[in-house]
């Protein structure tokens, strides 16, 4: 356990000092939302009814374009290769690993969010449940595209292979998650969606891990 | 402490090695040798469990996890010689103190650095961070390949007396390297290649 703390403090101690690269994944985010107003129709009825869709698709992208680094540094310096040899489990190391790009990506986005769907003209209740949604949402995406990120990590260009693996995966949790915000911004009960994604973060924070460090051990054994 | 018996490895349609069998005992030394590409480093990549393509035994008699140290130092440019080596150490044990660590960056020639990100080192400083391990970990088995690449002079002297060290505690080592190495304890070699 006081491992799985020593990877989180690392992991973020070097996200820290690589500030710029921590900001991509926001700044894309940013952009291709609000490059919907100028592209589909700036009217607000329509913008309000994409929104959910829009900025979720937008999360889901930016995570997916963050991922292919979770592993990537610490395999070309041969950081991961030393982790394997570590006195706990190499899946705890691994979870910190999640944890922390979580903590880098998923929580800005979803911090974020709010505003931007202001800006999309969702009223403040389905802001509030898109908050939700990001808030149980990316943690998912990050525990499931840790799995894609082990496996593609011995390649040169694992870059669009993630994205095909993770993908299918992706569906059901936008699928979720903005069927949840539309519920939210017509005022109907979204716990069923709610608890649905709940579902599936606990389901994947059982399973992504040890998925994720048999698939690191498969990339290293080349 | 290792018994090796019957290792064959075949990799890319390519036969590394056949029926290999061979022990290391507490305090001996192994030297891998052989020609580049002639499967140095799938052996002593094999004997840490890192390769699994293989047929064999391979049994380790240890109550702790091998040190390996290969050809990557493990050594993040964003951090300082001390957070790395505090990260590292703390992979293997939970009972080194930042006093153990500075004398270690110290003994590798490395004072005045501590705080320096590891970014801004020369490719020679970065593998001294990496070897600084060897004075902290109290593993007996060290399976190191080519420690002394990159490396001076006086560098590869304190290496040298560091491994005799360890040989007079009981441990053993393995290692490949290009370079010649001297010992106090007699070095028997493997051949790899033909």
């Amino acid at each position: 356990m006081r491992l799985f703390l020593a990877v989180l403090r690392r992991e973020l101690l070097i996200a820290y000092r690589n500030s710029a690269d921590l900001l991509n994944p926001l700044i894309f985010f940013v952009i291709v939302i609000s490059l919907f107003p100028l592209g589909v129709s700036p009217s607000g009825p329509i913008l309000s009814q994409i929104a959910p869709g829009v900025i979720w698709v937008a999360a889901l992208l930016a995570t997916l374009l963050s991922m292919d680094s979770l592993f990537r540094s610490d395999y070309d310096d041969g950081s991961l290769e030393l982790m394997t040899f570590s006195r706990e489990p190499l899946v705890l190391l691994v979870l910190g690993k999640i944890v922390s790009h979580w903590l880098v990506t998923g929580v800005p986005l979803a911090v974020l969010s709010p505003v931007l769907a202001l800006m999309l003209f969702l009223n403040f209740e389905g802001a509030w449940a898109l908050f939700l949604s990001l808030l149980l949402g990316t943690p998912i995406l990050s525990l499931l595209g840790a799995i894609g990120a082990s496996l593609t990590v011995g390649l040169r260009k694992g870059g669009l292979l993630i994205a095909v693996l993770i993908l299918p995966l992706y569906v059901p949790v936008l699928i979720l998650a903005t069927a949840m915000v539309q519920a939210g911004a017509q005022a109907v009960d979204y716990t069923g969606h709610m608890l649905w994604l709940g579902a599936i973060l606990a389901a994947s924070i059982g399973f992504a891990p040890i998925a994720a460090s048999a698939g690191v051990r498969i990339s290293l054994s080349r | 402490m290792l018994n090796v018996n019957h290792l064959s490895c075949e990799r890319d349609y390519r036969l590394l090695f056949e029926d290999l069998s061979f022990t290391v005992n507490e305090g001996e030394v192994l030297l891998v040798e052989g020609g580049n590409g002639a499967g140095k480093t799938t052996l002593l990549r094999i004997l840490c469990g890192l390769y699994s393509e293989y047929q064999g035994d391979v049994d380790w008699r240890l109550s702790e996890t091998p040190v390996y140290l290969g050809h990557k130092p493990g050594v993040k440019d964003l951090l300082s010689a001390r957070e790395n080596l505090t990260w590292l150490t703390g992979l293997y044990q939970s009972d080194i103190t930042p006093a153990q660590i500075t004398a270690a960056l110290w003994q590798v020639g490395l004072k005045g650095f501590e705080e320096v990100l590891c970014g801004a080192m020369s490719e020679g400083q970065r593998k001294r961070v990496n070897l600084a391990l060897l004075y902290l970990l109290d593993s007996l088995a060290w399976v190191l390949d080519e420690p002394l690449s990159a490396i001076d002079v006086e560098g590869v002297a304190n290496l040298e007396s560091c491994m005799d060290a360890h040989l007079a505690r009981g441990g053993s080592l393995i290692l490949t390297s290009h370079l010649p190495l001297s010992l106090s304890r007699p070095i028997k070699k493997l051949r790899l290649g033909n």
